[in-house]
């Protein structure tokens, strides 16, 4: 629960302080209610089940952090491009300047932007991975996530390791412009270099939301492409489709279930098997015959 | 009907005044050559001062201009032998995108481009511009033809977008745009891109990843367009000047990003005002940087592609004497 959320008198004179107060956290920070099911939930339980509604299997957003922990071997994540910060190429405002969009984004976060990647390894193989932030700016991409997923792609042709990327993402990032649209190109020009030269299978999974610019270069590309249960995925928002064409869209339309069903993704998988998938996928397409 | 943009107005109410002298002077014979000279003179430069000085929404209109040349106007005026060839080879030919084989002062190239209606007969047929995914995999279709045969790619971008439909999200508009984007970074053939109206995002990228990328002066080249941005950012549609501002979609602004590589002049006026000054313009530009291309290997072409885009974006990193200690030092995700 932010700041911003909690109940406004806790900022006024406190009461007498008492020991027992003190050891109680405020009963907002405890637990957080299901998007899906309005159960409540103890953060605590939700930590343990990484995001995943203990009543109703509804998967929540994860950070990036959080979603490398779940999925990398204990202990073999390596972090690479974490000094790469954004800039403001255009001087964007709209309410509020771009500039200042980045400065709370990263105050909120801990991140410099919407991207936490580096090596690893996933029951032993060794590994170049990568998590969107949806918490920073709504995972858009900018340079910044453009040039770190480059140099994925890139290291991973160098070192002949498989690539793994998990989306999260509204799309390019509005506020770099033209720019964002380049690393559209950037990545995916990596990529094909990776599938000509590097003979590493590139796994895609695709999460809650992965749409625009992001589902239309690298996310869609996989050698193998995952998804997580009931993740809006496609290229144009719902909410666009709805006005261009004036009318309701289908029950379902561009879930993962959809995409599923329309040929478009592999396979969905639950957040908690996850890691056994990836494992089990690339040991079968990587191990010597 | 000829559209006329409320900029525009002035200079064509000058030169409605102009042609009037001229019947006037038909009619009846009187000599009123020193006004006719003199009102023509003004318009010139009434026409030259407001397009000095366009906004971004003002070169955003231009862009979309109804009576601009459209990519079958280049076809016509600048290539010979156009035999067009249609269709994805799985299910549909998308009128949204042309494409075909032709040639260019005599030398066979492969041209693909977008294309729009005049009216609104002819924009039912071309959906406004707006491939659906079909388009965009007839177009790779044509690259990779062009590839086999060792035909340069010459591709014309005209689009306000990707189509935002269910039957393009069914048939999957997202992965038809990235394999594009991908394949054809690593094609082995030239690739000249031109935008000659409004570079609209993904579905303009998925023909634009070229070893050149040229713009005309009064196109756009954006990630998003103004109004749409301004819906999100602005709540309200209306405010698409403000976006057009804010975006820097304009020509300038994409040399300036480096983006494309050239701005193409138009002439006085707007392109929609003098075909065959646009015409012969970026026929002189293609023929400049195709002959530029022309003695660079296969993989000398895909290198110069993925050159040409790897540096695109804007970072700020620590100096790299410090990159070996940060790669090296481990960090656990938890810390």
């Amino acid at each position: 629960m932010s700041e911003a959320s909690r109940p406004r008198w806790f900022e006024q004179a406190p009461p007498e302080p008492r020991p027992r107060e003190r050891r109680e956290a405020p009963v907002t920070q405890l637990w957080v209610r299901c998007g899906a099911c309005k159960a409540v939930l103890y953060k605590d339980q939700l930590a343990a089940s990484h995001q995943v509604c203990p009543k109703c299997g509804h998967h929540m957003h994860i950070t990036a952090r959080g979603r490398l922990e779940l999925l990398v071997d204990p202990g073999s994540f390596q972090r690479h491009d974490a000094g790469l910060a954004p800039q403001d190429p255009l001087e964007f405002a709209d309410s509020k300047p771009y500039s200042e969009r980045l400065t709370a984004a990263q105050a909120k976060t801990g991140e410099r932007d919407a991207w936490l990647g580096g090596s690893a390894s996933i029951d032993g193989i060794a590994v170049q991975i990568g998590s969107f932030d949806f918490a920073f700016l709504g995972g858009s991409m900018g340079s910044v996530v453009g040039e770190c997923i480059t140099r994925l792609f890139e290291r991973a042709t160098r070192l002949r390791q498989p690539a793994i990327v998990i989306s999260a993402s509204g799309g390019a990032r509005m506020q770099e412009g033209v720019l964002s649209l380049m690393q559209m190109a950037r990545t995916c020009a990596a990529l094909a270099r990776l599938r000509e030269q590097g003979g590493m299978p590139y796994i895609s999974v695709l999460t809650h939301p992965t749409t625009g610019g992001v589902a239309a270069s690298f996310a869609m590309l996989g050698d193998l492409i995952l998804a997580e249960p009931n993740a809006l995925i496609g290229f144009a928002g719902p909410r666009v489709i709805e006005q261009t064409i004036g009318e309701a869209l289908p029950e379902g339309f561009q879930t993962s279930e959809y995409l599923l069903g329309h040929g478009m993704v592999d396979e969905i998988v639950p957040r908690g098997e996850l890691r056994a998938v990836i494992g089990r996928a690339l040991h079968l397409l990587v191990d010597p015959a | 009907m000829d559209t006329v943009l409320e900029f525009e107005r002035p200079i064509i109410e000058l030169k409605k005044r102009v042609e009037s002298l001229r019947e006037i002077e038909r009619e009846t014979g009187a000599d009123l050559s020193a006004s006719i000279e003199q009102l023509g003179r003004q318009a010139d430069q009434l026409q030259r001062s407001i397009f000095d000085q366009l906004t971004p929404w003002q070169r955003t209109q231009l862009s979309r201009h109804p009576s601009r040349p459209y990519t079958l106007d280049y076809v016509d005026g600048l290539f010979t032998d156009w035999m067009e060839l249609h269709g994805d080879r799985a299910g549909h030919d998308d009128q949204a995108i042309v494409g075909g084989l032709c040639r260019l002062d005599g030398r066979p190239v492969v041209v693909i481009g977008h294309q729009k209606g005049r009216n609104t007969r002819e924009n039912l047929k071309r959906n406004f511009g707006m491939p659906r995914p079909d388009g965009y995999r007839k177009a790779l279709r044509l690259m990779r033809l062009a590839e086999r045969f060792g035909r340069p790619i010459i591709t014309f971008i005209d689009t306000p977008g990707a189509y935002p439909g269910i039957d393009a999200e069914e048939r999957g508009q997202a992965e038809a745009i990235a394999k594009n984007i991908m394949d054809m970074s690593y094609l082995r053939v030239p690739v000249v891109a031109v935008v000659i109206g409004e570079g609209g995002s993904g579905g303009a990228l998925a023909l634009g990843v070229a070893n050149r990328v040229l713009m005309l002066e009064n196109s756009t080249y954006s990630v998003i367009s103004p109004e749409g941005c301004a819906a999100i950012l602005w709540r309200d549609r209306a405010e698409g000047p403000r976006a057009a501002e804010a975006l820097r979609i304009t020509a300038g602004d994409c040399l300036r990003l480096r983006v494309v590589d050239e701005v193409i002049p138009e002439p006085t006026g707007g392109a929609h005002r003098d075909h065959p000054g646009v015409i012969a313009a970026v026929g002189a530009a293609l023929r400049h940087h195709l002959g530029a291309l022309a003695g660079l290997s296969p993989e000398a072409l895909q290198d110069d592609r993925y050159d040409r885009f790897r540096g695109l974006g804007a970072v700020t990193e620590p100096p790299p004497l410090t990159m070996p200690l940060l790669e090296g030092a481990a960090e656990p995700p938890s810390a």
